[in-house]
């Protein structure tokens, strides 16, 4: 039977049906579904992991143990996780295992475009790459048995356009497959110098097999349409020459790495001329070019971003698909951008707004709470990666010491956990005196709502330990440890001024739960026109339940969710809670 | 080469494209199409723009539609019409909500909200460039039907009009899609907007 899936969806499914027994992520968009969808299916043990390294770490030990495994994460998330995959490509596998990376092409929901093929050649480990749903689901079967096979971890490269396109899968049942038994084998598995030496060079054996593989496997496939033109190309850049150039010859590649000498050579030598479309890094054409093989690439086609059909037809056949110009609205003026915002009644919101007005230096860090430098609240200096926000503030302070009791430290719950208690420690350790902000909303917001460590539940929505933060920070050392209300602006705004300026390390954790999770009902708050003077000071929470309207200001009262933050800003007096009005 | 139809729906993050796209897509199915759907989670939600691409046919390859490539256009509100216009092709249809919803922008006071969305619209329907151009509030019509959650449904009883797909065949899609508790409701509204063009 054909069913409608996500590429998330079908590589769950793929896994459901290829007998894995265990799998683990950390959220990330566009890779979150994968494992979401796997915790449906009673057979998997799946759970979150508190991050991307931690998780292919529990992945190794179980497919050591002998189990069939899957770990998923966005591109990011295997920097994060890269440690462990090194040298884990050393080890080998016991039972099969599988790496998904999710890419994110055209950063949709991603700090950078890196392009994950090229950890495949850092690691030495096969690749494949799909191009639609179904592929999606029928690679993992074959990289789990590949990965067995060959005695190797494989790498699974999804992207923005796989994981969050749905096409039509035929889906099948589970085929079990048992655990394998397990031995000990510390010559292999314990990477030490000495072991290590002997395992690099099976290593280099092993990608020599897989080199031949690359030639047989039907991972890779020849299409031979007309003669004139041939394009090499993989993953959804299949789909956008298939719909550019529909008479090219194409060889289309499965397995991304390693490649198949003999079958490009072959493809070269029986079309005119040769062409690569691949997005982000010129992976493909810099080994073919090694081969000595002529092929334009990055000549024609962009280092960054996504390519579109018809800029492939346009760069190849000498013109678009499609000829402007393109219907426009009758002014020269672009409509106004809608840039993600905060919600309305977001706890972060009262946080970003106070740090403004206090003039602070903010570390920012990823999650719903990087929409802090958005306009109006524009509070956040920088973000980097997960966890960056409590140690590059404590690189603030340490390189310029003008900046010493202005540097506050941003984090999120679910962020602190994954990489956030390391650099704790470290600003502990090395005596430094910011003030770390830990915005608690009691969930992993920004990709959907997942549950963490300090959330009490699992990834099946089962009770667990709910670990404390408050009692974290103070076994790292921190003595000054408050909770706040995430509401309550004037303690909020008294306890962040007098622990920024603290001449010691400091923590403030910032609790309320995030507002598309309160469901209980709501009672919006209203402006009395009488006492509004229109100066405009709520404006700058930027909160999409206000509006200016002229003079005016207006709260839309199907939007707004009564969280008075508004209220306690407003200088005369003027906003309340509805029904509040005669208090 | 075979015909594939192409529909941009978009809207604002919170207003319901993705049910809608997944109605459709059920319909689609259901006439043993081929059909690819793309759409962009994270970030994306939040308030900001929501953009869905449906495509179906005998053969579907790029999941993907780009400008001035649709047959049809779907826009929950009418500021994000006048912005995935380009998508549009000539002659193509439109299917507008004239509901507004300032963004941030716009809220703050650097930019204004383009006051004469519709009337342009009219006018590029009046010189032929729009092929079809419909247009109601649709979360008025919502609000009627006592489910202002299911203005999404409400328009797409509106491009159910235009698309060679029975309306049998998006009633039954919507039993299959939407839960049971807000069936009703959303069923009336699908009907009110199919009935109000």
């Amino acid at each position: 039977m054909k069913k409608l899936l996500s590429g998330n969806e079908a590589i769950a499914r793929g896994a459901y049906e290829a007998g894995v027994h265990f799998a683990a992520a950390y959220p990330g968009t566009p890779s979150t579904e994968i494992l979401e969808n796997l915790a449906a299916y009673e057979e998997i043990e799946a759970q979150w992991s508190t991050n991307e390294k931690v998780a292919l770490e529990v992945g190794i030990g179980a497919a050591l143990a002998g189990a069939r495994v899957l770990v998923a994460m966005k591109h990011v998330g295997l920097n994060v996780a890269a440690d462990p995959l090194m040298t884990f490509s050393y080890l080998g596998v016991n039972g099969g295992f599988l790496l998904v990376t999710a890419d994110d092409p055209g950063m949709h929901s991603s700090q950078n475009e890196q392009d994950s093929r090229q950890y495949a050649r850092f690691a030495k480990l096969p690749m494949l790459e799909p191009s639609d749903s179904q592929e999606a689901k029928d690679f993992v079967q074959e990289a789990l048995r590949v990965s067995e096979e060959f005695d190797t971890p494989v790498l699974l490269r999804s992207s923005t356009r796989i994981s969050h396109a749905q096409s039509l899968v035929e889906v099948g049942e589970r085929r079990e497959v048992s655990i394998r038994p397990y031995s000990k084998d510390a010559a292999k598995r314990v990477a030490m110098p000495a072991n290590s030496r002997r395992r690099h060079v099976v290593v280099e054996e092993r990608l020599q097999r897989l080199r031949q593989y690359a030639e047989e496997t039907a991972l890779n496939r020849l299409e031979w349409r007309r003669r004139e033109i041939g394009v090499i190309c993989a993953g959804i850049s299949y789909q956008q020459v298939r719909e550019a150039l529909p008479e090219a010859s194409i060889l289309k590649l499965g397995l991304v790495y390693p490649l198949p000498v003999q079958l490009l050579q072959e493809f070269a030598a029986g079309v005119d001329k040769l062409y690569v479309v691949e997005e982000l890094d010129p992976f493909f054409e810099k080994q073919i070019k090694a081969l000595g093989i002529a092929v334009k690439g990055k000549e024609l086609f962009p280092l960054t971003g996504e390519i579109f059909p018809n800029l492939i037809a346009e760069k190849i056949l000498g013109k678009p698909l499609t000829v402007p110009p393109v219907i426009k609205a009758d002014s020269e003026e672009p409509p106004p951008v809608r840039p993600p915002v905060l919600c309305p009644g977001c706890p972060h919101r009262s946080v970003f707004y106070l740090l403004r007005k206090q003039k602070l230096l903010v570390s920012g860090d990823i999650g719903c709470y990087t929409l802090g430098a958005s306009a109006p609240l524009e509070a956040m200096d920088s973000c980097i990666c997960m966890g960056a926000g409590i140690s590059a503030g404590l690189g603030y302070e340490k390189g310029n010491p003008e900046l010493k009791g202005k540097v506050v430290s941003v984090i999120g719950d679910s962020t602190f956990f994954h990489s956030g208690m390391t650099g704790l420690a470290d600003v502990v350790y090395n005596r430094g005196t910011t003030l770390t902000l830990i915005l608690d909303n009691r969930i992993t917001a920004m990709t959907g709502h997942q549950d963490h460590p300090g959330t009490g539940r699992t990834l099946q929505g089962q009770p667990t330990v709910a670990l404390d933060i408050g009692a974290i920070c103070r076994a790292l050392g921190v003595q000054r440890v408050q909770e706040v209300d995430a509401y309550d602006l004037a303690a909020l705004e008294a306890v962040i001024r007098e622990e920024a300026a603290a001449p010691e390390p400091s923590v403030v954790i910032v609790r309320r739960a995030c507002a598309l999770l309160d469901k209980s009902a709501k009672t919006a708050c209203c402006i009395d026109e009488e006492q509004c003077s229109g100066c405009g000071l709520c404006m700058q929470l930027g909160c999409p339940a206000l509006a200016r309207e002229g003079r005016r200001i207006v709260i839309d009262a199907a939007l707004c969710v009564g969280c008075g933050v508004c209220v306690q800003v407003c200088k005369f007096g003027a906003i309340m809670k509805a029904g509040e009005e005669d208090a | 080469m075979p015909k594939t139809t192409s529909i941009v729906m978009g809207g604002v993050g919170g207003q319901g494209i993705v049910l809608a796209s997944k109605i459709l897509a059920q319909v689609i199915q259901d006439h043993q199409l081929e059909l690819k759907v793309s759409e962009i989670h994270g970030m994306a939600q939040r308030g900001g723009s929501v953009l869905t691409f449906v495509r179906y046919g005998t053969a579907v390859h790029a999941p993907l539609i780009e400008q001035r490539q649709a047959d049809y256009l779907f826009a929950l509100e009418k500021l994000e019409a006048w912005r995935l216009l380009p998508y549009l092709r000539t002659g193509g249809t439109l299917v507008c909500s004239t509901q507004e919803i300032k963004p941030m922008p716009v809220i703050i006071g650097q930019q204004q909200y383009p006051p004469q969305i519709i009337p342009a619209l009219e006018a590029l329907a009046a010189d032929g460039t729009l092929g079809n151009f419909l247009a109601i509030n649709a979360l008025e019509v919502a609000c009627a039907c006592g489910q202002p959650k299911a203005a999404n449904v409400a328009l797409l009883g509106v491009l159910a009009r235009t698309l060679e797909f029975p309306v049998d065949s998006f009633l039954h899609a919507l039993a299959a899609v939407v839960p049971e508790r807000f069936l009703a409701a959303n069923r009336e509204a699908f009907l009110a907007g199919f009935h109000a063009v």
